[in-house]
């Protein structure tokens, strides 16, 4: 596609929709790095070719205004934006020092069932593996 | 699901219970709508009128909590009228005569009495059910969140295994997941008991096993708490710092005044999340994580298909996904085994310690997926489940007695709240209402009440009313619709503004530690 001369990229990724646990066959239309529409995956096993309303909208929340995009501390009582190496010592001294001084069973993991297998795995392994507390969980009850 | 969602369309009857499918899951619902077409017999039994039920042979309307009850009585009338599958009782379960025993009393008349049920509908249901040769269960959320969900659960599959509906194509007992991955959240050991693939976190085989694939050693033998009683915890002072990623407990779980209470107590609390949201006010330290278009991975669907989501664009500002965010704090804490460099090497270690995903590698889930059990890379996945017999061997039969909700309606709140979602809108709304086409279907918080007690109340269509229970207050659009039975009133919890679950009750069933999030008593005024 040419815009102005200038030549814009458009290509579909093949996904799946991340609202309910149907997990239907998406294609992401993507336009110059911006997610701009979904598109139904035809030769899908769940969802052949359908999608339901929310299905169709799924892409409209990526660019949302209320996306977090900074990493934020707290100091003075109010979260303040900082860089990333900051935040991610914060969280390791944080979780550290809660289990040095009051055993690994006071800290506590919520997983998510909208996060990724991989991620989910991982966040076990850390409450398991490093920190050493079973206290992990995720919102399936909910 | 014990089956696959393509097999509803093969099934001779559907039996729906506590799900909403073609709002909740409608791509679902529409297939049990191409199984009606087809000729398929539809069964339906909730507490409000849903689309589905003007497809169904037989609608119920039970009153919420009573689930044990009128799937008691059920089987009643199945062992009654002799409708049973006896080759199937005798070949694949054992505790039959208990069964029996235990459900004689369920007497069509003893459940209209408990549930509202009228007793020749009951029987009309369980004629329809049992006379099938392919019948499939499909329930959610109106059956599990309830402090008897466990007992719910049991009750329905007594159902499928007295009629032999188990193990053949368009049978089955299928749960369906509210959310895209909570099926992969469980399956890689995101639950307080267990390792990834269901292996107990205190079975000392597996501890040992977990122990060598990590490089660790003394990993705790000790069953964790669950998120319900981690807020429990967090507000007794014992649970001190909390990582949170990608959930929003401030709209989704029971009693919010509650867990504010717990969240501000904590030592410290940190959050990762794609949004802004109403859990980051307590956070000490914010995180901002990638969505699912800017990363790769695998989810899990309700029919355990583990699916790809690609990265289709570079994270939104400075954002990362959860996998990175995991790694690096992992790393920050000194430990080792945290040196992934995509997602598809997470889940080539994932596959080395879980049997069920063995067989499964990036490369052949392609656009299609595999269900698991998946135990080898020549195995052609598993759509499904206990074809030949059950992983203890024998089905059993677990006789359930009724017990009342934990809170029942009385003079003071004299009637019966239940919460659900709606087809425009998401759980806590993070997504749905940041999108702009869902936003504009529908954006406001209502309460769904009977006309019969909104002409007791004086209150008309589209009055503002206050709902209250002994936890909380909101403030709310009254729809006066008959949808919902008398004595009945309706919420959806999407509404951070008007939020549901702060009326809710947090008890809790003992086995699953799901809160009664499907029964409160409240009232409503003007």
């Amino acid at each position: 596609m040419v815009d102005n001369g200038k030549e814009l990229s458009y290509r579909l990724v093949p996904s799946t929709c991340v609202y309910c646990g149907t997990g239907c066959g998406v294609l992401l239309e993507v336009m110059d790095g911006r997610v701009t529409g979904t598109l139904p995956q035809k030769d899908h096993p769940v969802s052949w070719g359908a999608l339901c309303v929310k299905g169709w909208a799924v892409h409209e929340f990526v660019h949302s205004e209320r996306r977090l995009t900074a990493p934020l501390v707290r100091s003075g009582g109010e979260l303040k934006e900082t860089d990333w190496d900051t935040a991610l010592a914060a969280v390791a001294e944080g979780l550290s020092r809660v289990a040095k001084e009051h055993g690994p069973d006071a800290v506590g993991f919520f997983a998510s069932a909208r996060c990724t297998n991989e991620e989910n795995y991982l966040l076990q392994k850390l409450a398991r593996a490093v920190v050493g507390t079973n206290n992990v969980d995720h919102c399936a009850r909910l | 699901m014990t089956n696959s969602i393509g097999e509803l369309e093969d099934a001779e009857v559907i039996l729906v219970v506590g799900s909403n499918t073609t709002e909740q899951h409608p791509i679902i619902g529409e297939r049990i709508l191409a199984a009606v077409r087809k000729g398929a017999k539809l069964i339906v039994i909730d507490p409000r009128t849903i689309h589905l039920s003007s497809f169904a042979e037989v609608f119920l309307r039970p009153r919420p909590g009573s689930e044990v009850a009128y799937l008691n009585g059920l089987a009643n009338v199945i062992i009654s009228e002799g409708l049973e599958d006896r080759d199937f009782i005798a070949s694949r379960t054992e505790g039959f005569e208990e069964l029996k025993k235990a459900v004689a009393e369920y007497t069509p008349a003893k459940v209209e009495e408990i549930s509202g049920i009228p007793a020749q509908d009951l029987v009309a249901a369980a004629r329809l059910y049992a006379g099938a040769d392919r019948a499939s269960i499909v329930y959610c959320m109106g059956i599990t969140q309830h402090t008897t969900g466990t007992d719910n659960v049991l009750a329905l599959a007594n159902l499928a295994m007295l009629t032999g509906n188990v193990g053949r194509p368009g049978t089955g007992v299928n749960p369906l997941r509210g959310q895209n991955n909570v099926q992969g959240a469980c399956d890689m050991g995101g639950l307080p008991n267990v390792f990834t693939g269901y292996q107990r976190v205190d079975s000392e085989e597996a501890a040992a096993k977990f122990e060598a694939a990590w490089g660790v050693e003394g990993l705790s033998r000790k069953v964790g708490l669950t998120i319900t009683e981690m807020t429990e915890k967090a507000a007794e002072g014992e649970l001190r710092a909390l990582f949170i990623m990608g959930e929003n407990p401030m709209v989704s779980d029971p009693d919010i005044n509650h867990v504010r209470q717990a969240l501000e107590k904590l030592d410290f609390l940190a959050v990762a999340d794609i949004m802004d949201n109403e859990t980051l006010r307590y956070a000490h330290v914010a995180l901002p994580a990638a969505s699912f278009a800017e990363k790769d991975g695998t989810i899990t669907n309700t029919e355990r298909r583990v699916q790809r989501v690609r990265k289709a664009i570079e994270p939104v500002g400075e954002a990362k996904p959860d996998w990175e965010i995991v790694c690096a704090v992992a790393r920050k804490m000194g430990a080792s085994g945290f040196n992934f460099l995509s997602p598809e090497e997470v889940f080539e270690e994932i596959r080395k310690v879980t049997p069920s995903y063995a067989g499964i590698t990036y490369a052949r889930l392609g656009t299609r997926g595999l269900q698991w059990p998946c135990p080898a890379e020549d195995h052609p996945g598993t759509p499904i489940l206990h074809a030949e017999s059950f992983p203890i061997g024998k089905g059993r039969f677990t006789p359930c007695e009724f017990r009342e909700p934990a809170e029942l309606p009385d003079e003071e709140y004299p009637l019966t709240l239940t919460t659900g979602r709606l087809l425009f809108h998401y759980h806590t709304g993070t997504m749905t209402r940041r999108s702009p086409s869902l936003v504009r279907e529908i954006d406001r918080a209502f309460v769904e009440v009977n006309p019969a007690d909104a002409a007791e109340l004086g209150i008309r269509d589209g009055d503002r009313v206050k709902v209250s229970s002994r936890r909380g207050v909101v403030e709310v659009d009254a729809k006066v619709t008959d949808k919902v039975g008398k004595g009945v009133i309706f919420m959806p919890f999407h509404f951070a503004e008007a939020a549901a679950n702060l009326l809710t009750n947090s008890a809790f069933d003992p086995v699953s530690k799901i809160p009664e999030l499907k029964v409160c008593a409240a009232r409503i005024e003007k």
